[in-house]
């Protein structure tokens, strides 16, 4: 599969990443190549005959009891903040003034 | 100064216990070969600066109540994507660079409070992602045995603090191969536990139903000692199963004669290196000469193991990996004009090349109009070759593999081509995708002295009966060690 400049770009889009321009190109090149190579996955029948695969078996995943525990200290939660005010996260500002 | 000072757990128990070496005597025999050595091997990232501390009060506490773990002051590296609080977790990423944790892993927690001192946090491929440790932002680790050759990834800088004797043992992760394929390029054993087997609480989640956390040591019973006291469920990571983690110590007791071992053609054929097999043929006349029998099985989808392991792992990777976006902890842009470009622009200066990339396959493997054709595909084939195994396992006991096509290949080898380091793993990846326990255990080394690694892969909860394989094997081919070259001091071999 040819990925294209544009696949690309909106693909960075939706994980957040912002490219360079070179990024841009050398990332197209490279992850079509790599598609190509797992492509041959669609190659194989599925399911065989023989055996019902659907989807990979689920691992178990037991419920623990809903107790109530002590948090994170906000201090904790607080410490590796790139940027903080009082016992909150600073981040730019997302609302318009006046609204 | 000879490169181990005591030659296994038991021997550092006795030699603890009789009063032949104090605490923090061996603890200041591993942080002198890391300050010689360190520096041109490039193994450790940070060395806990509290380490001579804790091994005084160790000591102390000892004088008046007698130890009771093996592991009471036993020394251990840990790769840098486990919390220890005190020491930052870096991945080695800038994303991650000045990161401190506030709470320990649970591998590290039970390390702890069985009274083991962490040596320092070793260096790997950004995020666990690579299979040479070139993909680290913190500088290359070089193999102990070529520094011309990388020492495998991702956890390269746990095989080499143990191959070079900067640490008796060390714990990594694996979600592809990443404890195994390092193992076999330094000479050392490296396990990775049934998936189930040890909580991930506090492990950087990479690919969360692939991760795990397992030991790299010289001998089979030093990795099962280590396995058995950081298994069992803490109640935070809820895949852990509540299997008793003693049953690894009864299997790892009872004989191997008579054990049926399956070879799959599929990983004996073409893309195996001539010294590999060689090296091989001559472990397996080891294990027959005990009374091991072996057979041929057929794996024949495990050869689609990398095209369903680079499609799960790395939709699973831009999922876990959407958390670092410059809020909470981690790297921040400086140029945050809006939300948006905090976002995207801490990302882009955090992530190096690799992460990148398997953020953008993976984003991409997840999107709108694309899951059933990548993601579901590949969960399909997953299914396939759990299966596969399922049914070899009710042929033989366990699987006889390679670890790794080739020896360590060199640096820069295979950096500009990820698809030729992704086939690296091709041997490995397959026990993630079907959750199966896996080792490596050195071989017999190449002839022209590089180590290879002999794979055993078992059902489910076989890690006792794996490790007990791998003792036959280490008896016969004994404990090599690599020559002591990067010693800054001038000191000799040991």
């Amino acid at each position: 599969m040819e990925l294209t400049r544009q696949q690309v770009l909106h693909v960075a889009r939706l994980a957040n990443l912002s490219l360079t321009e070179e990024e841009v190109e050398h990332f197209a090149g490279e992850l079509s190549r790599i598609l190509d190579y797992v492509e041959t996955l669609n190659r194989l029948p599925l399911p065989p005959p023989g055996l019902h695969v659907s989807e990979a078996a689920k691992p178990p995943t037991p419920l623990r009891e809903d107790v109530s525990r002590h948090s994170l200290p906000v201090e904790s939660a607080l410490s590796n903040a790139p940027d903080r005010s009082g016992g909150f996260f600073r981040v730019p500002r997302i609302l318009e003034e006046g609204r | 100064m000879s490169a181990s000072f005591f030659s296994s757990l038991e021997e550092f128990r006795k030699g603890r216990d009789e009063g032949a070496f104090s605490i923090e005597e061996s603890v200041r025999h591993y942080l002198d070969r890391i300050e010689s050595h360190n520096p041109s091997l490039g193994a450790y990232l940070t060395v806990n600066p509290n380490a001579v501390n804790r091994a005084r009060q160790l000591d102390n506490r000892k004088a008046r109540n007698p130890a009771q773990s093996p592991f009471y002051g036993y020394p251990v590296a840990l790769k840098d994507n486990l919390h220890a609080i005190g020491l930052p977790t870096t991945c080695s990423s800038a994303m991650l660079a000045n990161f401190r944790p506030v709470e320990n892993a649970t591998v590290v927690d039970r390390l702890l409070k069985a009274g083991a001192i962490v040596l320092g946090k070793t260096n790997m491929d950004e995020f666990a992602m690579g299979s040479s440790t070139e993909n680290s932002a913190m500088g290359p680790t070089k193999n102990p045995w070529d520094p011309a050759r990388v020492p495998g990834g991702s956890s390269g800088g746990s095989a080499v603090a143990v191959a070079a004797g900067l640490a008796p043992m060390s714990l990594g992760s694996d979600t592809g191969g990443s404890i195994r394929q390092p193992a076999a390029f330094c000479g050392v054993l490296g396990l990775k536990p049934t998936y189930g087997r040890v909580s991930r609480y506090g492990l950087v989640a990479f690919s969360s139903s692939l991760d795990q956390i397992g030991p790299f040591s010289f001998s089979a019973a030093d990795a099962l000692a280590l396995t058995v006291l950081v298994s069992g469920p803490d109640g935070k990571d809820m895949t852990v199963s509540s299997r008793d983690p003693v049953e690894m110590e009864r299997d790892f007791a009872m004989g191997t004669r008579g054990l049926t071992v399956g070879m799959p053609e599929e990983f004996f054929g073409e893309g195996l290196d001539g010294a590999i097999a060689a090296s091989l043929e001559r472990a397996r006349a080891v294990w027959e000469s005990e009374g091991i029998v072996f057979k041929p099985v057929r794996l024949p989808s495990a050869k689609y193991g990398i095209n369903v392991y680079y499609l799960i792992a790395t939709s699973e990777a831009a999922s876990n990996l959407s958390r670092y976006d410059g809020v909470r902890y981690g790297l921040r842009s400086l140029s945050v004009p809006d939300l948006k470009a905090l976002y995207e622009n801490t990302r882009r200066e955090g992530f190096g090349p690799e992460v990148k990339r398997r953020i953008l396959l993976g984003t991409f493997a997840l999107s709108a109009g694309y899951q059933d054709q990548y993601y579901r595909r590949a969960q399909q084939v997953q299914a396939l070759i759990r299966e596969e195994f399922d049914r070899a396992f009710h042929e033989v006991d366990l699987i006889f593999a390679p670890t790794t096509p080739t020896p360590p290949f060199r640096f820069g080898e295979k950096v500009a081509d990820p698809l030729s380091m992704y086939l690296s793993d091709i041997y490995t990846i397959s026990a993630n995708l079907a959750g199966l326990p896996a080792l490596s255990a050195p071989s017999y080394p190449t002839p022209s002295g590089l180590p290879a690694g002999a794979q055993l892969i078992g059902p489910a909860w076989s890690e006792g009966k794996l490790l007990r394989m791998a003792q036959v094997l280490e008896r016969a081919v004994g404990t090599k060690r690599p020559p002591d070259l990067f010693s800054k001091k001038g000191e000799t071999a040991a």
